[in-house]
Protein backbone atom coordinates (compact mmCIF):
# COMPACT_ATOMS: atom_id res chain seq x y z
CA UNK A 1 0.00 0.00 0.00
CA UNK A 2 3.03 2.43 0.86
CA UNK A 3 4.73 1.79 -2.14
CA UNK A 4 1.76 2.31 -4.39
CA UNK A 5 0.51 5.62 -2.68
CA UNK A 6 4.66 6.81 -2.78
CA UNK A 7 4.77 6.01 -6.70
CA UNK A 8 1.95 8.03 -7.42
CA UNK A 9 2.79 11.24 -5.35
CA UNK A 10 6.08 10.35 -7.41
CA UNK A 11 4.28 10.61 -10.55
CA UNK A 12 1.93 13.86 -9.41
CA UNK A 13 5.71 16.00 -7.73
CA UNK A 14 7.43 14.99 -11.59
CA UNK A 15 4.16 16.32 -13.18
CA UNK A 16 4.62 19.59 -11.43
CA UNK A 17 8.26 19.60 -12.05
CA UNK A 18 7.74 19.32 -15.87
CA UNK A 19 5.24 21.97 -15.17
CA UNK A 20 7.82 24.23 -13.71
CA UNK A 21 10.46 24.03 -15.96
CA UNK A 22 7.78 24.39 -19.04
CA UNK A 23 6.98 27.82 -17.81
CA UNK A 24 10.73 28.86 -16.57
CA UNK A 25 11.64 32.31 -18.09
CA UNK A 26 8.58 32.84 -20.11
CA UNK A 27 6.62 36.45 -19.83
CA UNK A 28 2.98 34.78 -18.62
CA UNK A 29 0.88 37.07 -20.19
CA UNK A 30 -2.86 36.45 -21.27
CA UNK A 31 -1.94 35.14 -24.99
CA UNK A 32 1.17 32.70 -23.44
CA UNK A 33 -0.84 31.33 -20.35
CA UNK A 34 -3.84 30.10 -22.24
CA UNK A 35 -2.67 29.76 -25.33
CA UNK A 36 1.30 29.93 -25.46
CA UNK A 37 1.60 32.11 -27.93
CA UNK A 38 0.21 30.42 -30.59
CA UNK A 39 3.96 29.06 -30.97
CA UNK A 40 3.14 25.39 -30.57
CA UNK A 41 4.29 22.88 -33.95
CA UNK A 42 2.41 19.67 -35.25
CA UNK A 43 3.75 17.47 -31.89
CA UNK A 44 2.68 19.94 -28.96
CA UNK A 45 -0.59 20.21 -30.88
CA UNK A 46 -1.03 16.56 -31.30
CA UNK A 47 -0.20 16.00 -27.45
CA UNK A 48 -2.66 18.34 -26.42
CA UNK A 49 -5.46 17.29 -28.43
CA UNK A 50 -4.53 14.33 -27.41
CA UNK A 51 -4.23 15.30 -23.80
CA UNK A 52 -8.19 15.37 -23.81
CA UNK A 53 -8.49 11.96 -25.73
CA UNK A 54 -6.77 10.40 -23.03
CA UNK A 55 -8.02 10.96 -20.02
CA UNK A 56 -9.54 9.35 -16.78
CA UNK A 57 -12.78 9.06 -19.33
CA UNK A 58 -10.74 6.70 -21.41
CA UNK A 59 -9.41 5.18 -18.95
CA UNK A 60 -11.36 4.26 -16.12
CA UNK A 61 -14.56 5.32 -17.63
CA UNK A 62 -14.42 3.43 -20.95
CA UNK A 63 -13.35 0.18 -18.91
CA UNK A 64 -16.22 0.62 -16.42
CA UNK A 65 -18.62 1.21 -19.33
CA UNK A 66 -17.08 -2.34 -20.67
CA UNK A 67 -17.61 -3.80 -17.91
CA UNK A 68 -21.09 -2.90 -16.88
CA UNK A 69 -23.00 -1.96 -20.18
CA UNK A 70 -20.65 -4.31 -23.07
CA UNK A 71 -21.27 -2.98 -25.92
CA UNK A 72 -22.49 0.16 -25.75
CA UNK A 73 -18.65 1.04 -24.92
CA UNK A 74 -17.92 0.72 -28.84
CA UNK A 75 -19.59 4.43 -29.17
CA UNK A 76 -16.33 5.67 -27.35
CA UNK A 77 -14.02 3.95 -29.88
CA UNK A 78 -16.18 5.23 -32.88
CA UNK A 79 -17.24 8.86 -32.25
CA UNK A 80 -13.19 9.44 -31.20
CA UNK A 81 -12.33 8.39 -35.01
CA UNK A 82 -15.02 10.23 -36.61
CA UNK A 83 -14.45 13.71 -34.62
CA UNK A 84 -11.35 13.80 -36.76
CA UNK A 85 -12.78 13.98 -40.02
CA UNK A 86 -14.66 16.85 -38.65
CA UNK A 87 -12.06 18.63 -37.47
CA UNK A 88 -10.03 18.27 -40.26
CA UNK A 89 -12.42 20.58 -42.69
CA UNK A 90 -13.84 22.67 -39.17
CA UNK A 91 -10.59 23.26 -37.43
CA UNK A 92 -8.10 24.97 -40.48
CA UNK A 93 -10.70 27.77 -41.03
CA UNK A 94 -11.52 28.74 -37.24
CA UNK A 95 -7.68 28.41 -36.54
CA UNK A 96 -6.92 30.89 -39.27
CA UNK A 97 -10.15 33.06 -38.08
CA UNK A 98 -8.71 33.09 -34.39
CA UNK A 99 -5.41 34.30 -35.17
CA UNK A 100 -6.12 37.14 -37.69
CA UNK A 101 -8.15 38.59 -34.89
CA UNK A 102 -6.17 37.59 -31.63
CA UNK A 103 -8.72 35.43 -30.10
CA UNK A 104 -7.94 33.60 -27.73
CA UNK A 105 -11.24 31.65 -26.19
CA UNK A 106 -14.01 29.80 -28.04
CA UNK A 107 -16.64 33.16 -26.89
CA UNK A 108 -14.32 35.18 -28.99
CA UNK A 109 -14.88 33.55 -32.45
CA UNK A 110 -18.57 33.20 -31.87
CA UNK A 111 -18.94 36.92 -30.51
CA UNK A 112 -17.07 37.87 -33.23
CA UNK A 113 -18.33 36.28 -36.02
CA UNK A 114 -21.79 36.92 -35.59
CA UNK A 115 -21.06 40.60 -34.41
CA UNK A 116 -22.62 40.10 -31.09
CA UNK A 117 -20.97 40.06 -27.40
CA UNK A 118 -24.12 38.90 -26.03
CA UNK A 119 -23.59 35.93 -27.95
CA UNK A 120 -20.08 35.69 -26.58
CA UNK A 121 -21.27 35.39 -23.14
CA UNK A 122 -24.13 32.61 -23.75
CA UNK A 123 -21.36 30.57 -25.40
CA UNK A 124 -18.95 31.51 -22.49
CA UNK A 125 -21.93 30.44 -19.85
CA UNK A 126 -22.82 27.39 -22.18
CA UNK A 127 -19.17 26.08 -21.80
CA UNK A 128 -18.67 26.49 -18.12
CA UNK A 129 -21.94 24.91 -17.70
CA UNK A 130 -20.66 21.62 -19.89
CA UNK A 131 -17.44 21.92 -18.47
CA UNK A 132 -18.26 21.16 -14.78
CA UNK A 133 -19.40 17.03 -15.25
CA UNK A 134 -16.25 16.99 -16.98
CA UNK A 135 -14.43 18.12 -14.16
CA UNK A 136 -16.33 16.28 -11.90
CA UNK A 137 -15.18 12.68 -13.74
CA UNK A 138 -11.78 13.60 -13.68
CA UNK A 139 -11.78 14.08 -10.03
CA UNK A 140 -14.25 11.52 -9.73
CA UNK A 141 -11.20 9.48 -11.14
CA UNK A 142 -8.32 10.75 -9.43
CA UNK A 143 -10.42 9.63 -5.84
CA UNK A 144 -10.81 6.39 -6.96
CA UNK A 145 -7.29 5.93 -7.74
CA UNK A 146 -6.59 7.60 -4.63
CA UNK A 147 -8.60 5.33 -2.59
CA UNK A 148 -7.69 2.17 -4.51
CA UNK A 149 -4.33 2.85 -4.18
CA UNK A 150 -4.36 3.22 -0.48
CA UNK A 151 -6.18 -0.13 -0.60
CA UNK A 152 -8.82 1.63 1.04
CA UNK A 153 -7.00 3.65 3.81
CA UNK A 154 -7.97 6.83 2.28
CA UNK A 155 -11.51 7.58 2.08
CA UNK A 156 -13.42 8.69 -1.06
CA UNK A 157 -13.71 12.58 0.03
CA UNK A 158 -10.57 12.70 1.06
CA UNK A 159 -8.89 10.94 -2.09
CA UNK A 160 -11.19 13.54 -4.21
CA UNK A 161 -9.79 16.64 -2.26
CA UNK A 162 -6.00 15.70 -2.50
CA UNK A 163 -6.87 15.16 -5.95
CA UNK A 164 -8.40 18.34 -6.46
CA UNK A 165 -5.35 20.18 -4.37
CA UNK A 166 -3.10 18.68 -6.76
CA UNK A 167 -4.59 20.00 -9.98
CA UNK A 168 -4.99 23.69 -8.51
CA UNK A 169 -1.67 23.92 -7.76
CA UNK A 170 -0.26 22.75 -10.92
CA UNK A 171 -3.02 24.57 -12.83
CA UNK A 172 -1.31 27.83 -11.13
CA UNK A 173 2.04 26.77 -11.56
CA UNK A 174 2.33 25.86 -15.47
CA UNK A 175 -0.63 26.86 -17.42
CA UNK A 176 -0.90 24.99 -20.66
CA UNK A 177 2.52 24.54 -21.72
CA UNK A 178 3.08 23.07 -19.04
CA UNK A 179 0.02 20.80 -19.90
CA UNK A 180 1.36 19.76 -23.11
CA UNK A 181 4.84 18.99 -21.90
CA UNK A 182 3.17 16.62 -18.92
CA UNK A 183 0.88 14.92 -22.18
CA UNK A 184 4.01 13.28 -23.23
CA UNK A 185 5.01 11.91 -20.44
CA UNK A 186 1.62 11.11 -19.70
CA UNK A 187 0.85 9.14 -23.28
CA UNK A 188 3.70 7.47 -23.08
CA UNK A 189 3.37 6.12 -19.73
CA UNK A 190 -1.04 5.46 -20.15
CA UNK A 191 -0.16 3.50 -23.73
CA UNK A 192 2.36 1.29 -21.71
CA UNK A 193 -0.01 0.47 -19.42
CA UNK A 194 -3.34 0.09 -21.02
CA UNK A 195 -1.35 -2.27 -23.43
CA UNK A 196 0.32 -4.44 -21.03
CA UNK A 197 -2.59 -4.89 -18.55
CA UNK A 198 -5.29 -5.41 -21.89
CA UNK A 199 -2.70 -8.33 -22.33
CA UNK A 200 -1.68 -9.38 -20.12
CA UNK A 201 -5.03 -9.87 -17.68
CA UNK A 202 -6.93 -12.07 -20.73
CA UNK A 203 -4.12 -13.84 -20.76
CA UNK A 204 -3.51 -14.50 -17.09
CA UNK A 205 -7.14 -15.62 -16.32
CA UNK A 206 -8.71 -16.80 -19.95
CA UNK A 207 -5.20 -17.98 -21.78
CA UNK A 208 -5.84 -15.12 -24.49
CA UNK A 209 -8.35 -12.47 -25.84
CA UNK A 210 -10.09 -14.33 -28.21
CA UNK A 211 -10.70 -17.11 -24.94
CA UNK A 212 -11.81 -13.99 -22.93
CA UNK A 213 -14.69 -12.40 -25.36
CA UNK A 214 -16.04 -16.43 -25.79
CA UNK A 215 -15.55 -16.92 -22.08
CA UNK A 216 -17.93 -13.39 -21.59
CA UNK A 217 -20.46 -14.61 -24.85
CA UNK A 218 -21.06 -18.17 -22.73
CA UNK A 219 -22.08 -16.07 -19.48
CA UNK A 220 -23.85 -13.29 -21.24
CA UNK A 221 -25.00 -13.88 -24.73
CA UNK A 222 -26.08 -10.34 -25.65
CA UNK A 223 -23.75 -8.71 -23.63
CA UNK A 224 -21.52 -7.97 -26.28
CA UNK A 225 -24.07 -6.11 -28.84
CA UNK A 226 -26.90 -3.84 -28.80
CA UNK A 227 -30.08 -4.28 -26.99
CA UNK A 228 -33.43 -3.66 -28.86
CA UNK A 229 -34.42 -1.11 -26.38
CA UNK A 230 -32.43 1.51 -24.24
CA UNK A 231 -29.16 1.14 -25.18
CA UNK A 232 -29.65 0.08 -28.92
CA UNK A 233 -28.59 0.64 -32.18
CA UNK A 234 -30.04 4.20 -32.40
CA UNK A 235 -29.08 4.92 -28.93
CA UNK A 236 -25.45 4.15 -30.55
CA UNK A 237 -25.70 6.60 -33.63
CA UNK A 238 -27.33 9.31 -32.03
CA UNK A 239 -24.74 9.36 -29.25
CA UNK A 240 -21.52 9.12 -31.66
CA UNK A 241 -23.60 11.42 -34.08
CA UNK A 242 -23.93 13.81 -30.89
CA UNK A 243 -20.11 12.71 -29.63
CA UNK A 244 -18.40 13.48 -32.88
CA UNK A 245 -20.05 16.83 -33.33
CA UNK A 246 -19.09 17.90 -30.19
CA UNK A 247 -15.81 16.75 -29.82
CA UNK A 248 -14.45 19.88 -30.64
CA UNK A 249 -16.74 22.31 -29.29
CA UNK A 250 -14.80 22.02 -25.75
CA UNK A 251 -13.61 25.22 -24.73
CA UNK A 252 -10.79 24.05 -24.14
CA UNK A 253 -9.84 21.79 -27.29
CA UNK A 254 -10.93 24.34 -29.25
CA UNK A 255 -8.86 26.95 -26.82
CA UNK A 256 -6.20 24.08 -27.31
CA UNK A 257 -7.00 24.25 -31.15
CA UNK A 258 -5.05 28.30 -31.50
CA UNK A 259 -2.31 26.97 -30.03
CA UNK A 260 -1.06 25.23 -33.45
CA UNK A 261 1.52 26.79 -35.46
CA UNK A 262 -0.23 26.51 -38.62
CA UNK A 263 -3.70 24.72 -39.91
CA UNK A 264 -1.74 21.67 -41.53
CA UNK A 265 -1.26 20.94 -38.27
CA UNK A 266 -5.40 19.58 -37.83
CA UNK A 267 -5.00 17.68 -41.00
CA UNK A 268 -2.31 15.73 -40.07
CA UNK A 269 -3.85 15.17 -37.24
CA UNK A 270 -7.13 13.97 -38.91
CA UNK A 271 -4.91 10.82 -40.32
CA UNK A 272 -3.22 10.35 -36.87
CA UNK A 273 -5.28 10.51 -34.29
CA UNK A 274 -8.05 8.13 -35.44
CA UNK A 275 -5.03 5.37 -34.81
CA UNK A 276 -3.89 6.55 -31.91
CA UNK A 277 -7.88 5.74 -30.42
CA UNK A 278 -7.00 1.80 -31.04
CA UNK A 279 -5.23 2.21 -27.39
CA UNK A 280 -8.68 2.08 -26.32
CA UNK A 281 -9.16 -1.52 -27.17
CA UNK A 282 -6.91 -2.83 -24.87
CA UNK A 283 -8.74 -0.67 -22.00
CA UNK A 284 -11.48 -2.89 -23.63
CA UNK A 285 -10.32 -5.84 -23.17
CA UNK A 286 -9.51 -4.81 -19.24
CA UNK A 287 -13.22 -4.22 -18.39
CA UNK A 288 -14.54 -7.12 -20.25
CA UNK A 289 -12.30 -9.49 -18.81
CA UNK A 290 -13.04 -7.64 -15.02
CA UNK A 291 -17.18 -8.19 -15.80
CA UNK A 292 -15.76 -11.81 -15.64
CA UNK A 293 -13.20 -12.01 -12.72
CA UNK A 294 -14.34 -9.54 -10.49
CA UNK A 295 -18.04 -8.98 -11.07
CA UNK A 296 -20.61 -6.98 -8.89
CA UNK A 297 -20.12 -3.82 -9.16
CA UNK A 298 -23.45 -1.88 -9.64
CA UNK A 299 -23.86 1.70 -11.20
CA UNK A 300 -21.36 4.42 -10.33
CA UNK A 301 -18.85 1.23 -8.59
CA UNK A 302 -18.15 0.19 -12.04
CA UNK A 303 -15.83 3.16 -12.24
CA UNK A 304 -13.35 0.94 -9.85
CA UNK A 305 -13.28 -2.21 -12.31
CA UNK A 306 -9.94 -1.30 -14.00
CA UNK A 307 -8.48 -0.61 -10.62
CA UNK A 308 -10.40 -3.57 -8.69
CA UNK A 309 -9.16 -6.17 -10.78
CA UNK A 310 -5.50 -4.91 -11.14
CA UNK A 311 -5.33 -4.84 -7.06
CA UNK A 312 -6.49 -8.44 -7.57
CA UNK A 313 -4.15 -9.38 -10.21
CA UNK A 314 -0.81 -7.75 -9.80
CA UNK A 315 1.23 -6.52 -6.58
CA UNK A 316 1.14 -3.14 -4.62
CA UNK A 317 4.59 -1.72 -6.32
CA UNK A 318 2.41 -2.19 -10.08
CA UNK A 319 -0.78 -1.22 -8.80
CA UNK A 320 1.48 2.16 -8.27
CA UNK A 321 2.71 2.37 -11.58
CA UNK A 322 -1.13 1.98 -13.37
CA UNK A 323 -2.32 4.40 -10.35
CA UNK A 324 0.60 6.79 -11.43
CA UNK A 325 -0.57 6.50 -15.19
CA UNK A 326 -4.33 7.13 -13.88
CA UNK A 327 -3.29 10.35 -11.86
CA UNK A 328 -1.74 12.09 -15.24
CA UNK A 329 -4.56 10.81 -17.06
CA UNK A 330 -6.54 13.26 -14.54
CA UNK A 331 -3.95 16.06 -13.95
CA UNK A 332 -3.81 16.64 -17.40
CA UNK A 333 -7.02 17.43 -18.57
CA UNK A 334 -8.04 18.40 -15.44
CA UNK A 335 -5.79 21.30 -15.47
CA UNK A 336 -7.08 22.38 -18.71
CA UNK A 337 -10.28 22.30 -18.08
CA UNK A 338 -10.05 24.31 -15.05
CA UNK A 339 -8.07 27.13 -16.56
CA UNK A 340 -10.29 27.40 -19.60
CA UNK A 341 -13.18 27.50 -17.32
CA UNK A 342 -11.27 30.07 -15.13
CA UNK A 343 -10.59 32.20 -17.90
CA UNK A 344 -14.31 31.92 -19.78
CA UNK A 345 -15.54 33.43 -16.91
CA UNK A 346 -12.72 36.13 -16.29
CA UNK A 347 -12.56 36.81 -19.78
CA UNK A 348 -15.73 36.38 -20.81
CA UNK A 349 -17.91 37.71 -18.31
CA UNK A 350 -16.33 39.61 -15.99
CA UNK A 351 -14.33 42.39 -18.74
CA UNK A 352 -17.78 42.15 -20.44
CA UNK A 353 -19.36 43.95 -17.19
CA UNK A 354 -16.03 45.59 -17.00
CA UNK A 355 -14.84 47.10 -19.77
CA UNK A 356 -11.47 48.85 -18.63
CA UNK A 357 -10.39 45.82 -17.49
CA UNK A 358 -6.48 45.04 -18.51
CA UNK A 359 -5.08 41.79 -19.57
CA UNK A 360 -3.24 41.89 -16.10
CA UNK A 361 -6.18 41.76 -14.64
CA UNK A 362 -8.40 38.94 -16.75
CA UNK A 363 -4.85 37.31 -16.14
CA UNK A 364 -5.44 37.23 -12.37
CA UNK A 365 -8.94 36.89 -11.32
CA UNK A 366 -8.59 33.71 -14.10
CA UNK A 367 -5.70 32.76 -11.50
CA UNK A 368 -7.71 33.39 -8.31
CA UNK A 369 -10.79 31.84 -9.83
CA UNK A 370 -8.84 28.40 -10.37
CA UNK A 371 -9.16 27.13 -6.52
CA UNK A 372 -13.39 28.32 -6.91
CA UNK A 373 -13.51 26.21 -9.74
CA UNK A 374 -11.40 23.25 -7.72
CA UNK A 375 -13.77 23.73 -4.83
CA UNK A 376 -17.10 23.55 -6.96
CA UNK A 377 -15.69 20.18 -8.78
CA UNK A 378 -14.38 18.69 -5.81
CA UNK A 379 -17.74 19.05 -4.45
CA UNK A 380 -20.39 17.68 -7.13
CA UNK A 381 -17.45 14.72 -6.85
CA UNK A 382 -18.31 13.89 -3.49
CA UNK A 383 -21.56 14.27 -4.00
CA UNK A 384 -22.60 13.08 -6.91
CA UNK A 385 -22.59 9.19 -7.79
CA UNK A 386 -22.95 8.50 -11.56
CA UNK A 387 -20.78 6.41 -13.81
CA UNK A 388 -17.83 8.67 -15.61
CA UNK A 389 -19.29 8.01 -18.63
CA UNK A 390 -22.96 9.56 -18.07
CA UNK A 391 -20.94 12.46 -16.80
CA UNK A 392 -19.21 12.80 -19.89
CA UNK A 393 -22.47 12.16 -22.29
CA UNK A 394 -24.27 14.73 -19.88
CA UNK A 395 -21.43 17.60 -21.06
CA UNK A 396 -21.65 16.65 -24.55
CA UNK A 397 -25.49 17.42 -24.44
CA UNK A 398 -24.44 20.79 -23.32
CA UNK A 399 -21.91 21.31 -25.26
CA UNK A 400 -22.43 19.80 -28.94
CA UNK A 401 -25.60 22.73 -28.55
CA UNK A 402 -22.82 25.45 -29.91
CA UNK A 403 -21.61 23.08 -33.29
CA UNK A 404 -24.73 24.10 -35.33
CA UNK A 405 -24.14 27.92 -35.51
CA UNK A 406 -20.00 27.40 -35.18
CA UNK A 407 -20.42 25.59 -38.65
CA UNK A 408 -22.97 28.02 -39.94
CA UNK A 409 -20.62 30.36 -39.01
CA UNK A 410 -17.89 29.06 -41.22
CA UNK A 411 -20.01 29.51 -44.33
CA UNK A 412 -19.68 31.77 -47.18
CA UNK A 413 -23.03 32.93 -46.81
CA UNK A 414 -24.12 32.12 -43.16
CA UNK A 415 -27.82 31.93 -43.19
CA UNK A 416 -27.88 32.48 -39.57
CA UNK A 417 -28.30 35.42 -37.42
CA UNK A 418 -27.06 36.09 -34.35
CA UNK A 419 -30.54 36.28 -32.84
CA UNK A 420 -30.91 32.95 -34.82
CA UNK A 421 -27.69 31.24 -33.06
CA UNK A 422 -28.73 32.37 -29.40
CA UNK A 423 -32.38 31.08 -29.78
CA UNK A 424 -31.15 27.38 -31.48
CA UNK A 425 -28.45 27.49 -27.98
CA UNK A 426 -31.18 28.32 -25.92
CA UNK A 427 -33.54 25.88 -27.25
CA UNK A 428 -31.36 23.38 -27.24
CA UNK A 429 -29.77 23.95 -23.77
CA UNK A 430 -33.27 23.90 -22.23
CA UNK A 431 -34.03 20.74 -23.62
CA UNK A 432 -30.86 19.64 -22.16
CA UNK A 433 -31.92 20.98 -18.61
CA UNK A 434 -35.32 20.05 -18.70
CA UNK A 435 -34.08 15.51 -19.23
CA UNK A 436 -31.31 16.23 -17.15
CA UNK A 437 -33.05 17.73 -13.79
CA UNK A 438 -35.90 15.86 -14.33
CA UNK A 439 -34.04 12.31 -15.10
CA UNK A 440 -36.37 11.92 -18.29
CA UNK A 441 -36.08 9.71 -21.16
CA UNK A 442 -37.65 10.67 -24.21
CA UNK A 443 -39.23 7.18 -24.03
CA UNK A 444 -41.07 7.74 -20.27
CA UNK A 445 -42.32 11.53 -21.82
CA UNK A 446 -43.89 10.07 -25.07
CA UNK A 447 -43.97 6.21 -24.99
CA UNK A 448 -46.04 6.12 -28.00
CA UNK A 449 -42.84 6.91 -30.64
CA UNK A 450 -41.58 4.33 -32.35
CA UNK A 451 -38.52 2.53 -30.53
CA UNK A 452 -36.07 4.10 -32.47
CA UNK A 453 -36.76 7.55 -31.59
CA UNK A 454 -37.67 6.88 -28.11
CA UNK A 455 -33.88 5.34 -27.39
CA UNK A 456 -32.20 8.84 -29.16
CA UNK A 457 -29.59 10.59 -27.04
CA UNK A 458 -31.59 13.40 -25.99
CA UNK A 459 -28.98 15.26 -26.72
CA UNK A 460 -28.89 14.76 -30.35
CA UNK A 461 -32.67 15.47 -29.82
CA UNK A 462 -31.83 18.49 -28.66
CA UNK A 463 -29.79 19.03 -31.64
CA UNK A 464 -32.72 18.78 -33.92
CA UNK A 465 -34.51 21.37 -31.89
CA UNK A 466 -31.94 23.85 -31.79
CA UNK A 467 -31.41 23.49 -35.46
CA UNK A 468 -35.16 24.19 -36.24
CA UNK A 469 -35.24 26.78 -33.58
CA UNK A 470 -32.01 28.74 -34.72
CA UNK A 471 -33.07 28.70 -38.81
CA UNK A 472 -36.54 29.73 -37.92
CA UNK A 473 -35.55 32.61 -36.05
CA UNK A 474 -32.57 33.51 -38.39
CA UNK A 475 -35.66 33.59 -40.80
CA UNK A 476 -37.56 36.11 -39.29
CA UNK A 477 -34.49 38.38 -38.40
CA UNK A 478 -32.33 37.80 -42.08
CA UNK A 479 -33.72 41.21 -43.05
CA UNK A 480 -32.97 43.53 -40.22
CA UNK A 481 -29.56 41.53 -39.36
CA UNK A 482 -28.48 41.29 -43.30
CA UNK A 483 -25.89 44.13 -43.41
CA UNK A 484 -24.16 42.89 -39.65
CA UNK A 485 -24.27 39.38 -40.82
CA UNK A 486 -20.84 37.70 -41.28
CA UNK A 487 -18.78 41.82 -42.22
CA UNK A 488 -16.13 40.98 -44.78
CA UNK A 489 -12.46 40.04 -43.56
CA UNK B 1 -11.35 16.35 -56.74
CA UNK B 2 -13.17 19.11 -56.19
CA UNK B 3 -15.19 18.10 -53.47
CA UNK B 4 -12.61 15.98 -50.80
CA UNK B 5 -15.25 16.24 -47.90
CA UNK B 6 -17.75 13.80 -49.98
CA UNK B 7 -14.93 10.92 -49.06
CA UNK B 8 -14.78 12.07 -45.72
CA UNK B 9 -18.51 10.84 -45.48
CA UNK B 10 -17.88 6.91 -45.91
CA UNK B 11 -16.05 6.25 -42.57
CA UNK B 12 -19.76 7.70 -40.82
CA UNK B 13 -21.69 5.68 -43.21
CA UNK B 14 -19.69 2.18 -42.36
CA UNK B 15 -19.07 3.06 -38.91
CA UNK B 16 -22.90 3.07 -38.66
CA UNK B 17 -23.52 0.00 -41.31
CA UNK B 18 -22.13 -2.99 -38.38
CA UNK B 19 -24.55 -2.26 -35.62
CA UNK B 20 -27.83 -1.12 -38.25
CA UNK B 21 -27.18 -4.08 -40.14
CA UNK B 22 -25.88 -6.73 -38.39
CA UNK B 23 -25.66 -6.32 -34.60
CA UNK B 24 -24.79 -9.35 -33.51
CA UNK B 25 -22.44 -11.00 -31.35
CA UNK B 26 -20.58 -13.27 -34.40
CA UNK B 27 -18.73 -13.96 -35.98
CA UNK B 28 -15.65 -13.01 -34.70
CA UNK B 29 -13.31 -10.63 -36.60
CA UNK B 30 -9.75 -10.34 -35.67
CA UNK B 31 -10.51 -12.63 -32.94
CA UNK B 32 -12.68 -9.96 -31.08
CA UNK B 33 -16.91 -9.76 -31.86
CA UNK B 34 -18.43 -8.56 -34.50
CA UNK B 35 -19.33 -5.30 -33.42
CA UNK B 36 -16.12 -4.15 -32.12
CA UNK B 37 -14.18 -5.40 -34.40
CA UNK B 38 -15.90 -3.92 -37.16
CA UNK B 39 -15.47 -0.58 -35.57
CA UNK B 40 -11.79 -1.41 -35.46
CA UNK B 41 -11.67 -1.96 -39.25
CA UNK B 42 -13.72 1.50 -39.92
CA UNK B 43 -11.15 2.82 -37.24
CA UNK B 44 -8.07 1.85 -39.66
CA UNK B 45 -10.25 2.85 -43.10
CA UNK B 46 -10.43 6.12 -41.30
CA UNK B 47 -7.22 6.91 -41.32
CA UNK B 48 -6.71 5.40 -44.73
CA UNK B 49 -9.06 7.62 -46.14
CA UNK B 50 -8.69 10.78 -44.45
CA UNK B 51 -4.72 10.41 -46.19
CA UNK B 52 -6.19 10.16 -49.60
CA UNK B 53 -8.51 13.26 -48.55
CA UNK B 54 -5.39 14.81 -47.29
CA UNK B 55 -3.39 14.39 -50.47
CA UNK B 56 -6.01 15.48 -53.13
CA UNK B 57 -7.48 18.32 -50.56
CA UNK B 58 -7.05 22.04 -52.89
CA UNK B 59 -7.19 24.14 -49.49
CA UNK B 60 -4.10 22.05 -47.95
CA UNK B 61 -2.16 22.31 -51.26
CA UNK B 62 -3.07 25.77 -51.24
CA UNK B 63 -1.70 26.54 -47.58
CA UNK B 64 1.59 24.50 -48.36
CA UNK B 65 2.07 26.54 -51.21
CA UNK B 66 1.81 29.53 -48.35
CA UNK B 67 -1.44 31.57 -50.04
CA UNK B 68 -4.32 31.99 -48.10
CA UNK B 69 -6.68 29.21 -49.06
Amino acid sequence: MIVALILIAASAAGALAIGVAARSGKEMGLEQWTVAGRGFGAMLVFLLLAGEIYTTFSFLGASGYAYGLGAPAYYILAYGTLAYIVSYFMLPPVWRYARRHHLVSQPDFFAHKYGSPALGVLVALVGVVALVPYLVLQFTGLGIIVQAASYGAIPKAVSIIIGAAVVTLYVVISGVRGSAWTSIVKDAMIILVAVFIGLYLPVHYFGGITPMFTAVTQAKPAFLAFAATGKSVSWFVSTVMLTALGFFMWPHSFGACYTARDANVFRKNAILLPLYQLVLLFVFFVGFTASLVVPGLKGAATNMALLKICVAAFPPWVVGIIGAAGVLTALVPGSLIMMTSATLFSRNFVAIMRPGQSDEETVRLAKYLVPVVAIIGAYFAISGSSTIVALLLMGYSFVTQLFPSLICALLRRNPVTAPGAFAGIVAGVAVVVYFTVTNETIGKLLPGLPEFVRDLNIGSAALLLNVVVMLAVSAVTARAYATADNPAE
Amino acid sequence: MKHPGLLAIIPFIGMFAGPVFHNAVTPFIFGMPFLLGWTVIWVLLTSVIMALVYLIDPHRKAADAGEAP
